[in-house]
């Protein structure tokens, strides 16, 4: 820590006395960073990640927690423009009512970058915008299914995020389009688990039953890794074995997902990246420093995990993270 | 004149509902009354309704009181995450179970007396006093489990909600249990009386002797500790507080079971079983959704709607226009009492 500080600081100082040069990254710069609030696991690790990259490079991080308010957000926002920080960047709540404060920060010169959701406004208004593709997260899980059954015949039950939600749409459409070359494998039910561990056991509970004890189920594809969870426990109370007699995908990568795999329950999951940070600093460094335009929408990788990937060891690196 | 109760009782129209939507779910899928015997307990579709009922249930024995006098708690649902979450915190960091699970029990308990006094000493109204806790419950909540999900493997904690005592899932016994003794406790002495006339006029209660103000305690604080059961029941079963979702909405549920049992919102006249009776019509329909198949997208359509139809064949209107109609068809049980 107090190496990290001095470190940062020595950077910080460098870039005060060669300001005419552009090589010294993000060390010394203020930036705002104004975050929904504490919804969930992923968010919190979200906040951990943000605020350990800001460190890592030196960022003197301004940090707000809007607790899922729009008006502090914008609150806050103006306080960044007021403070005169060298740029935004913000997790959206909602995705509109974002032009007047986006506008008084183009005025001011302040970049800002969106994290993990879009708003809608015009494209000038932000520098570029930092999310994953959820349609990508669910294809990558359905091919990993395809190349990992092969020839077999495999009816695979889905475990549906909330109804309307936009991740439970684009997960779904995703893996479906994953699926769609291997006549091999269908989708026999699908029903929503609210992305919660009860209800992914209740709902898992209620297909075991309706397909003969879970002896025809090859595979349960669930839209978040809680809901996969509680459907290991489904699988494991009906007398079968999760990860071999019925295979577990899924979506997010969180801690308790990678303890399950080191258990051999569970098979894959597709990795949410909670460092929608780092893409966004790295996109600031050149904005900032060489004036390079970033592109409009970055994507993030979707990252394939199984238990190949060291899954005790990504338990653990992932758990101190506040998931 | 016992057996004549029991089958006057068994005529209700909350029996015949949930019959109804236990037949529609044999329908849909013919293996529901299929119980096997499997790992040292029962095991189906039927116990799944019982299983899966049984937090709503315990929630709806406590929710009846506060109803029976006139009030009521939308605090249950986040109680149940507060109860979760100080459970899972303290034996994920090496308290034993037979301490957690008495602080947690505490937790609700206080939670109930909370209410319990905003509602009698500074008589502000029930939906009011209750929804503060309700909204700020979750959050103190989430500031216990510092908005991650606690995982525990406690074996104690598990045997709660994933346990099984004579083969049937301990949720249910402890639902079964707490309904038994509830019910005792409000018909075998003058309490439900008591709750009753406080229900229907706490000014008259008071002039009549009755400690409205005790009464109200007790039923609130009550309330308070079934939610933490049912808090212990979700978190065993999942082995992990989700302060985020434990119990959300389910204060909803409880209020929809109590209200499907009979018990009127105005106060008075209640039935604890027969809120329970409310609580099973409510999980057979969910669980009957679930092994349907329907697109999830009808969920909400399908229950609002059998909700909707069994309101209505309950209401007074509906019950005199059948018999009116039907009067030829069913004539009255007449048994004798020997």
């Amino acid at each position: 820590m107090s190496i990290i500080k001095k470190l940062a600081l020595v950077a910080g100082i460098g870039a005060l006395m060669s300001s005419t040069a552009s090589a010294e990254g993000l060390a010394g710069k203020v930036i705002g960073f104004s975050q929904i609030g504490s919804e969930s696991g992923w968010r919190a690790a979200e906040t951990s990640v943000t605020r350990a990259e800001a460190e890592r490079l030196g960022v003197d991080l301004k940090f707000a927690d809007a607790q899922q308010k729009q008006e502090n957000q914008i609150k806050a926002l103006r306080g960044f423009i007021a403070q005169g920080v060298d740029a935004i960047l913000i997790a959206p709540v909602v995705s509109t009512g974002w032009e007047e404060v986006l506008t008084e920060a183009k005025e001011a010169e302040i970049p800002v970058v969106l994290l993990d959701r879009g708003i809608d406004a015009p494209e000038d208004l932000y520098l570029t915008s930092v999310a994953s593709d959820q349609v990508k997260e669910g294809r990558v899980a359905g091919e990993w299914l395809v190349g990992e059954v092969g020839d077999r015949d495999c009816k695979v039950v889905e475990l549906q995020g909330t109804v309307g939600s936009s991740p439970a749409i684009n997960r779904k459409q995703g893996f479906e389009e994953g699926i769609a070359a291997a006549s091999n494998i269908s989708i026999i039910r699908s029903q929503t688990g609210d992305f919660t561990r009860s209800k992914g056991k209740e709902v898992m509970e209620g297909f075991l039953k309706a397909e003969g004890g879970g002896a025809e189920i090859c595979a349960v594809y669930a839209h978040n890794d809680d809901m996969a969870v509680g459907a290991i426990q489904a699988i494991k109370d009906a007398g079968l074995k999760p990860g071999s007699d019925i295979l577990v995908v899924s979506i997010d990568a969180v801690p308790d997902i990678f303890a399950a795999m080191a258990a051999g329950e569970a098979n894959a999951t597709v990795e949410l990246t909670p460092n929608m940070a780092g893409p966004a600093f790295e996109a600031l460094d050149a904005f900032l420093n060489a004036g390079t335009m970033p592109e409009k929408f970055i994507i993030t990788e979707s990252k394939l995990y199984t238990p190949a990937d060291d899954p005790q060891g990504e338990y653990d690196r992932r758990k101190g993270l506040g998931y | 004149m016992k057996r004549q109760a029991l089958t006057s009782a068994l005529l209700r129209p909350q029996f015949a509902a949930l019959a109804a939507v236990l037949f529609i779910n044999w329908l849909l899928f013919p293996g529901f009354f299929t119980v096997t015997w499997q790992d040292g307990r029962f095991f189906g579709s039927l116990l799944d309704v019982l299983n899966r009922g049984a937090p709503v249930a315990i929630l709806a024995i406590g929710v009846t009181a506060v109803i029976a006098t006139k009030g009521v708690d939308l605090s249950v649902g986040a109680v149940m995450a507060i109860s979760g979450a100080v459970a899972a915190v303290m034996v994920s960091t090496g308290t034993p179970a037979a301490i957690a699970i008495p602080v947690a029990l505490l937790a609700g308990l206080i939670c109930g007396f909370w209410n319990g006094v905003l509602v009698t000493y500074l008589d502000i109204q029930p939906i009011i006093a209750t929804l503060v806790l309700m909204v700020a419950g979750r959050g103190l909540a989430q500031l216990i489990t510092e908005g991650s999900i606690v995982t525990f493997s406690d074996p104690v904690l598990s045997y709660i909600g994933t346990g099984a005592l004579f083969g049937l899932p301990m949720p249910v016994v402890i639902a079964f249990v707490l309904m038994i003794v509830t019910t005792i406790a409000v018909r075998r002495t003058a309490l439900g009386l008591l709750i009753e006339a406080v229900g229907v006029n706490r000014s008259a209660a008071r002039f009549a002797g009755i400690s409205s103000r005790l009464l109200l305690l007790l039923v609130y604080s009550f309330a308070g500790f079934c939610a933490a059961i049912a808090g212990l029941v979700v978190a065993g079963d999942i082995r992990g507080a989700d302060a985020n979702n434990a119990g959300l909405w389910l204060e909803l549920d409880a209020i929809l079971a109590v209200v499907l049992g009979g018990t009127s919102l105005l106060g008075g006249r209640f039935s604890i079983p027969m809120s329970v009776v409310g609580a099973l019509i409510i999980q057979a329909m969910n669980t009957g959704i679930l092994i349907s198949g329907f697109s999830p997208q009808f969920n909400l359509v399908v229950k609002s709607a059998v909700i909707i139809l069994i309101l209505v064949l309950q209401s007074p209107q509906a019950g005199q226009w059948l018999s009116r109609r039907f009067t030829p068809l069913t004539p009255p049980p007449k048994r004798s009492a020997k």
